[in-house]
């Protein structure tokens, strides 16, 4: 299979991405099915759909389980196997990893994949402690560790060890608004300068506000299919050529490494030697910019740059729209928004755009071949995706 | 008596609450297990027995929560970190009586097992803490 299309996307749908009052979670991946089914008029969704992934993190938000079958249910899919994946902040990366095994096992040869999540009319204090169940109970949540607690724990050990600063890290936020202001869907589209970042308010030192991801509302989809089907749905499928998942220790303390994520590094060995393509060969990339330190790591776990050269790489603008390798060209979860479980295909969304040369003002020249990285809690899962043009 | 209790996080919290910081040895291939754990992720063994890990280490990397969970807010903004042990084992805490523009990578730190009583059904364990060794 190296080397080889696993599956190809035929259609993708995205919701606006913000605080979106006075609507329910159905009602918001409504709108991201509704988009996908409109892009791709010759997918009868009732007829051709054979089954339904979804990543959702949290039943506490709108006291709501079984989302499977809600979801499937408000996009008129009838009885089309729905399943609910959760794993905390990856959950839709691993929806996506499961529809592809759904996919190549011959059982479905057309699956829509997404993820949702609805967070913003809980209070931001509520928010906090359902994002932090995705942490360990009896040795960080109990002790009064947060999620940006966390990512701070890496932070300072990557300073330490490397000499990263507060400044590189305010740089990827300053970076990711850019990117955001470029997209009519993202959550926040407006500019912020580096002072503004590096005087924000504390939230977990050195972690500052302008450090941490948005708490947002939002769904995101996919259609997938074989890529001997594609072509009866779309002229222009995109492949997905590679697809890591990998695990860790739930507690980050008991890691072998707090400078990197390994779940992530290992992920991303397998899905670049499915894919037989190396890192250099990436045009642009999304990210899991949950915190501007993740985004960091990630340039490293995903061999963008040596271990430690993350704080340069940034500082030479090379992540950057225009630069060697743009990474979060959509905002990423800093600027688009994080709806938790919404953002592992909505990573891909934007891929899709960018190699269908679909991404308008922030359109990577000639991009072919593009990367997802979707990580969930503090590094106990991780899933990397590689996209190529077909 | 601790030799027949069971090696689940109820029990490690139970000697957390006598000031005694215990991990699990494998006694099939010697892994120790820090909190215990009931089977070996080394062996697959389910033979283990207690042994006293000494509490002081040296802190390997912390943060200040200023914006903290509801029931710790009183006490933001406050440190945590991770401690390495003296035989390699890590584990996090909260950091309390020292400055915190004292906390340094590096520096020696000891439990603390001042328990607090909690008012909750589930769970009752206590709280630990580090301090300045």
């Amino acid at each position: 299979m190296n080397g080889k299309p696993l599956v190809s996307i035929v259609s993708v749908g995205l919701s606006k991405f913000g605080k979106l009052e006075g609507l329910y979670a159905r009602e918001i991946f409504a709108e991201a099915a509704k988009e996908a089914f409109d892009r791709c008029p010759k997918l009868d969704p009732k007829k051709d759909i054979q089954a339904l992934y979804v990543g959702h993190m949290g039943e506490s938000y709108e006291h709501q389980g079984h989302t499977g079958a809600t979801m499937a249910d408000w996009i008129g899919l009838g009885h089309v196997p729905a399943t609910r994946t959760e794993a905390a902040c990856a959950s839709s990366g691993a929806a996506l990893r499961a529809a592809i095994c759904a996919v190549r096992s011959g059982l479905s040869d057309v699956v829509m994949v997404g993820g949702v999540e609805k967070m913003t009319h809980r209070p931001t204090a509520e928010v906090t402690e359902y994002l932090a169940m995705a942490s360990d109970y009896p040795f960080e949540q109990w002790n009064g560790m947060t999620f940006p607690g966390l990512y701070a724990l890496m932070a300072t050990a990557h300073m330490h060890e490397y000499g990263t600063t507060e400044r590189h890290l305010a740089m990827i936020a300053v970076k990711n608004h850019y990117h955001g202001s470029l997209n009519p869907k993202a959550h926040m589209q407006k500019e912020i300068t580096l002072e503004a970042a590096l005087s924000s308010r504390v939230v977990a030192w050195p972690l500052k506000l302008y450090d941490c991801s948005l708490i947002t509302d939002g769904a995101s989809c996919l259609i997938l299919t074989t890529p001997e089907l594609a072509r009866k749905f779309t002229d222009t499928p995109i492949d997905i050529v590679g697809s890591g998942q990998a695990g860790d220790t739930i507690g980050l303390y008991e890691r072998k490494s707090l400078t990197s994520v390994t779940a992530a590094k290992v992920a991303a060995e397998k899905a670049y030697e499915m894919a037989q393509v190396t890192p250099s060969d990436i045009d642009v990339a999304e990210v899991h910019d949950c915190f501007t330190i993740a985004e960091l790591i990630a340039y490293e776990d995903l061999a963008f740059c040596g271990p430690g050269q993350g704080g340069s790489l940034i500082e030479r603008g090379e992540t950057k729209l225009g630069g060697r390798i743009p990474v979060n060209t959509s905002g990423g979860l800093k600027a688009k928004g994080h709806p938790v479980g919404a953002t592992g295909t909505a990573q891909a969304y934007e891929i899709y755009l960018q190699l269908t040369g679909q991404a308008d003002r922030r359109q990577v020249k000639d991009a072919e071949i593009g990367l997802t990285h979707n990580v969930g809690g503090s590094g106990a899962t991780a899933t990397v995706h590689i996209y190529r043009r077909a | 008596m601790s030799e027949q209790a069971p090696f689940t996080i109820e029990q490690f919290y139970k000697h957390i609450n006598q000031g005694k910081l215990l991990g699990g040895r494998c006694t099939k291939c010697g892994k120790v297990h820090l909190p215990p754990r009931p089977l070996c992720d080394n062996c697959y063994s389910k033979d283990f027995e207690w042994t006293e890990i000494s509490s002081r280490g040296k802190l390997v990397t912390y943060t200040v929560i200023h914006i903290a969970p509801a029931q710790f807010q009183s006490m933001a903004p406050y440190a945590m970190g991770i401690v390495q042990l003296a035989n390699g084992l890590r584990i996090l805490g909260m950091i309390k009586w020292v400055a915190l523009e004292q906390i340094k990578i590096g520096m020696e730190l000891k439990m603390d097992f001042g328990t607090c009583q909690v008012a909750q059904p589930w769970p009752q364990w206590p709280r630990y803490c580090f301090k300045p060794a």
